[in-house]
């Protein structure tokens, strides 16, 4: 059989295998249906749909998918996991890439941004869950 | 069966409300909860990557807490909660490798291996109490009331852990087979709208029922938050409802309180009551008196006076 040479480089080659070792999904079972961004609650406020974002992850570029905020907007209601076709624990894969980030010790949370009316009034499991999902 | 109540971190905070009329209401169904001594955070978000154990230690060890005075489940009425502990639960049943690293990490404690159930309030009430107590426990029949059912994600995603169904939808050969309809799925398929339905009220279909609130992104990216809550309480307001019927604080306050908190994407809409359920189910056994409406919106206060369940001044 002949080997044919993966196209990506082995930086982004280690990415995928790093998300999948944290997730433990494989990316590369998404078929690139659009299941997942048809059914994402966030997507109008994220600047990649969840499909465009899985293809970005099959070729290791995790770092772009963090800049369209898309781990950071995942609030792992797991529509999508639910719906996935291929059965891929999709929450799981953004939580991955999520980590990729906060293991490098970057919030993603301003708490001097919170306003005061969010301090006074909101539950505490808001901040909880916030704090848990969104600093290092 | 005995019970173990877990009551979670904003049950005794902002949402008061939702724990005393449960508690309430469960002493006049006769059901006995005792609440569980030295609870500890669930941790809110259950922990989703695969080599971060150290998350799941909190759940847990509630669940050691429960097994050592010898409950047979504990009972949580916080939606997230409930998902935390049996998602936790769950890893510690079916994960051997798992279960065995976090026993021998916690080896204080005695080990466990995920025997204890985790049930939600609405589980209870269907399974061991039955909606045919909950009606003949009706003295105040909520005739008239449009309810709509609001999950929200924690009571019903993943799959595994959903109070709805009871299958293992994830188990299921997945491409080829045509979408499960499992006609075991009867009882349990409505159960917020049954309980609505043993109350006396009229349910309301609602198609954003399952759909995120906003959830803590209203910390992090309050307007992603906002654009969540006005779609839900866009479509609850198209159909007609009375009030959205909800278990979770976090829904609570993204759905509800905000909207008394100049939210702009909420200006343009109408005030939409939202409450808990348990809370119409304290209305429902003529207890209305332990509801604390004052920690409710608005709107929730004037459907309630409207309707002559609350006296007028506790606006």
């Amino acid at each position: 059989m002949t080997h044919i040479p993966s196209p990506l480089s082995p930086a982004a080659l280690a990415t995928v295998a790093r998300l999948n070792e944290i997730s433990g999904e494989n990316v590369h079972k998404c078929m690139q249906c659009g299941t997942c961004s048809a059914v994402c609650p966030m997507v109008p406020s994220m600047r990649l749909t969840t499909r465009a974002a899985m293809q970005l992850l099959q070729f290791g570029e995790a770092e772009e998918v963090s800049r369209a905020e898309m781990a950071k907007l995942c609030a792992s209601c797991h529509t999508c996991t639910v719906r996935c076709p291929r059965g891929i624990d999709v929450a799981r894969v953004f939580e991955a890439v999520r980590l990729l980030t906060l293991r490098d010790n970057d919030d993603m949370i301003t708490l001097r941004e919170i306003p005061a009316e969010t301090l006074e009034s909101a539950p505490p499991i808001a901040f909880i869950a916030a704090f848990r999902k969104l600093t290092a | 069966m005995k019970l173990s109540y877990y009551p979670g971190c904003t049950l005794k905070n902002k949402a008061q409300n939702l724990e005393l009329a449960a508690l309430a209401s469960l002493r006049a169904l006769g059901v006995e909860v005792e609440e569980m001594p030295r609870w500890n955070c669930c941790g809110a978000v259950y922990s989703l990557a695969q080599d971060d154990l150290i998350h799941q230690v909190a759940p847990v060890r509630n669940m050691i807490r429960a097994m050592e005075r010898g409950s047979d489940a504990v009972v949580t009425i916080c939606s997230q909660c409930y998902n935390t502990l049996a998602r936790a639960n769950r890893l510690m049943a079916n994960d051997e490798e798992k279960r065995g690293t976090l026993n021998l990490f916690m080896d204080e404690e005695p080990d466990y291996h995920g025997q204890v159930q985790a049930l939600h309030l609405l589980q209870l009430l269907r399974d061991h109490v039955g909606w045919e107590r909950v009606r003949a426990a009706v003295k105040v029949p909520l005739t008239g009331l449009k309810a709509a059912p609001f999950y929200g994600c924690s009571l019903v995603r993943p799959c595994e852990v959903s109070i709805l169904e009871q299958v293992e939808a994830r188990a299921l050969p997945v491409v080829d087979a045509a979408p499960p309809v499992d006609p075991s799925l009867g009882p349990g398929s409505r159960i917020l709208e049954d309980f609505l339905a043993a109350l006396g009220a009229d349910v309301v279909e609602f198609p954003a029922s399952t759909e995120c609130c906003g959830a803590y992104q209203v910390i992090a990216n309050p307007s992603a938050a906002n654009d969540r809550a006005g779609k839900v309480l866009s479509a609850a307001v198209h159909a007609g409802v009375d009030t959205l019927v909800l278990s979770c604080p976090l829904c609570e306050y993204n759905l509800g309180t905000r909207q008394d908190q100049g939210n702009d994407k909420l200006a343009a809409l109408p005030r939409v009551s939202t409450i808990y359920f348990t809370q119409l189910l304290a209305i429902a056994l003529g207890l209305a008196d332990v509801c604390q409406t004052e920690l409710n919106n608005d709107a929730t206060r004037r459907l309630l006076r409207a309707r002559g369940h609350v006296a007028s001044p506790a606006l």
